[in-house]
């Protein structure tokens, strides 16, 4: 756009900020420097297409031009801007507040979200806040890319229905869902779409990066209310798994399984040579010195860990990715589903030979 | 938004920030809206000319320069900002609830008083929009390193390499802690290591606030993690993976060089890893649901690996 049309917009937005009274196109066409109204038809047309344009751009940037007449004599609508509804009211920071916000401001990494919530800061600051972003090594970052994004905010803040295609996880297709959105929220760094869905007839989440196609809104606006007392967050926490039910028992070879041992409720040494080496809570010992990583006496035995869970699979795959180093004492249907891990992983990486030659695959039958 | 409508929206707040402000230097005006001297002086040119209906001397804005000092005399209808659009708002306020979970008590009410304002002075709905930010496992590590950067200091690490399931020492010069995709970090310089590196937080077992000022090189710098946290190298290992159906969350959670459809329903997801050991892990606890496809060489150890993990269920414990 050049300097001219900007220039211009300026005028408008100070003309119709100036009057009390509804402006007409034609008064407006008269009044505004930068505008070339005619009694040529063609030209006026022109103008007024050129007028059209830029209230449409004020009205994107978030301008309120309120349209109406000044009378019921006077037959076409004008324009003004009312000030009390342009202006950003006073809203008197502190300084810790006007800090704050400028740290808080910083979490959106994506375009559309970090210019405005800049602009938001600087609009602040014109209006008196003292806002001096200081970098505090505090660098918390959400972004929000999925193309679902915006069209699900859209349509959660017009309350209109939606329908997208939606795709689970172990399928490649995608079926079509028709849903009520409620609100977008981001969990574990992942953004997903709350609502009720329609077709369901029960509340969802939708996780953005499955829906591999348009969102599009149907329906009317403002076409349900969000049922109170929903709490956006913790429906999508809900989808998480419950608190942990079942124990487990580890034998952990010494200094490995870290990860485990952190997680873990409770450790000792079944040989008991060496107590109290190992933190049994994996919580992070800050009074002590830390102990030096040198080597822990190897041998047959290992720590025995007890570690809390709730999903069998999910520990059954954390443990089987420690090989040989982590044994599963109990539960049985733990080891089980270890040992049966154990097994597809080594028949799908069949050995090779010394020649190169293809192997027999999983060698031998051990019993559970 | 355009260029346009950026520079639009940046006069609309410029001339109150300026007003607000008599006798600021360009300098510091033009850093405040993070652009150029030279582009503010033209900003500023251009709202010379603008003004009300009428153009006499008295309907324009009026600026005054005094050297590098610049004071708005007269705003015209511009004294005060355009109000925050439903974006704006919402970003400001979705954020500082999103930090007020995470921060310490005070910051915590800073954070609330400006949302309640915030709220309160805005005349457009909020809702429908959140950002949980997961505390780490240890607040306390968190509060630690934060008061290290701040403070300049190094640390003392225990830290767990996962891939290789090593507990390492380390002292390291923090300089950010960094919460993306889910996940808090820690980067810094590491002296173990001599370089910048990336530390998950939730795998440091161990934390000392050493009395030693932190002095990494001075060309030590945090890298851009725009395009995430993970920044695979051309010299890493490019593995190749068969997932099945069962297994392709998996392609949700690992940064893929690619993926493509595979048998069955399956995906063919191919990594590159510095070390691949971590893809090892992967694997073997995916049991048979992940099939490693190339290199040769990890095949073969993750056949050993399971091989050896299986004799351990036939001795008794």
């Amino acid at each position: 756009m050049a300097r001219r049309r900007i220039e211009r917009l300026l005028n408008l937005q100070m003309c119709l900020m100036a009057t009390s009274r509804f402006l007409s196109v034609e008064e407006i066409g008269r009044l505004v420097d930068g505008y070339d109204p005619s009694d040529d038809p063609d030209a006026d047309a022109a103008f007024r297409r050129m007028f059209e344009r830029d209230k449409e751009e004020l009205r994107d940037l978030g301008i309120p031009l309120e349209v109406g007449s000044n009378s019921a004599f006077e037959p076409e609508a004008g324009y003004r801007i009312r000030r009390g509804d342009y202006e950003l009211p006073d809203i008197a920071l502190d300084p810790d507040e006007a800090a704050a916000l400028s740290v808080a401001a910083q979490l959106w990494t994506s375009n559309r979200f970090a210019t405005a919530s800049a602009t938001a800061l600087r609009k602040l600051a014109a209006g008196g806040a003292e806002i001096r972003p200081v970098p505090t090594g505090f660098e918390p970052r959400v972004d929000a890319t999925e193309p679902a994004f915006l069209p699900c905010l859209e349509a959660v803040r017009s309350r209109r229905a939606v329908r997208f295609p939606y795709r689970k996880v172990e399928q490649d297709g995608a079926t079509e869902r028709h849903v009520q959105p409620w609100g977008v929220v981001s969990w574990r760094g992942r953004w997903y779409l709350v609502g009720h869905d329609l077709d369901r007839g029960a509340a969802r989440c939708f996780r953005l990066s499955r829906i591999p196609g348009k969102v599009v809104a149907f329906g009317p606006v403002a076409a349900f209310t969000v049922p109170g007392g929903v709490d956006l967050r913790s429906m999508v926490a809900s989808t998480e798994p419950p608190a942990r039910a079942t124990t487990a028992r580890l034998l952990v070879r010494p200094d490995s399984g870290h990860t485990l041992r952190r997680a873990a409720l409770r450790s000792a040494r079944p040989a008991d040579d060496e107590p109290g080496s190992t933190d049994p809570t994996g919580r992070t010992d800050r009074s002590e010195p830390i102990r030096p990583a040198g080597p822990e006496p190897a041998g047959p035995v290992g720590d025995l860990l007890e570690i809390g869970y709730n999903d069998l699979d999910r520990l059954a795959r954390w443990i089987v990715g420690h090989g040989p180093d982590v044994v599963v004492i109990d539960p049985p249907e733990l080891r089980d589903e270890v040992i049966r891990r154990l097994k597809a992983t080594a028949a799908a990486h069949p050995a090779t030979g010394p020649e190169g030659r293809p192997g027999t695959g999983y060698p031998v039958e051990i019993g559970a | 938004m355009t260029t346009a409508t950026e520079r639009l929206t940046r006069l609309l707040a410029l001339v109150p920030w300026l007003r607000a402000r008599p006798g600021v230097y360009v300098a510091d005006a033009a850093r405040e809206f993070g652009i150029t001297e030279r582009q503010l002086r033209e900003d500023l040119e251009l709202l010379w000319v603008c003004g009300l209906p009428g153009g006499s001397p008295g309907d324009l804005i009026d600026i005054s320069y005094e050297g590098d000092q610049v004071t708005v005399v007269d705003p015209q209808t511009l004294e005060r900002p355009l109000r925050l659009t439903a974006d704006e708002a919402m970003t400001l306020v979705v954020a500082a609830k999103a930090l007020a979970h995470v921060r310490s008590s005070t910051e915590r009410d800073a954070l609330d008083r400006a949302r309640h304002k915030l709220e309160a002075a805005v005349a457009v709905p909020l809702g429908g929009v959140e950002v949980a930010l997961d505390r780490p496992v240890d607040d306390a590590v968190l509060t630690d390193l934060r008061a290290a950067i701040t403070g300049s200091r190094r640390v003392h690490l225990r830290y767990v390499v996962w891939g290789r399931d090593e507990l390492t020492e380390r002292d390291v010069d923090p300089m950010r802690v960094l919460y993306q995709d889910g996940r808090w970090y820690l980067e810094g310089w590491c002296h173990s290591a001599a370089g910048m590196r990336m530390f998950r937080v939730d795998r440091i077992t161990g934390l000392r606030v050493l009395d030693v000022p932190a002095a990494p090189p001075p060309d030590a710098v945090p890298r851009d993690t725009t395009g995430g946290v993970y920044r695979p190298s051309p010299s890493d290992v490019r593995v190749v993976l068969a997932l099945s159906a069962a297994a392709r969350w998996v392609t949700d959670y690992y940064p893929a060089e690619s993926v493509a459809p595979g048998e069955d329903g399956g995906l063919l997801l191919t990594v590159r890893a510095a070390d691949p050991s971590w893809v090892r892990r992967l694997v073997l606890g995916l049991g048979g649901h992940a099939r490693i496809v190339e290199p040769p060489e990890l095949v073969e150890e993750v056949h050993g690996a399971a091989i050896q993990a299986l004799a351990a269920y036939e001795s008794p414990l």
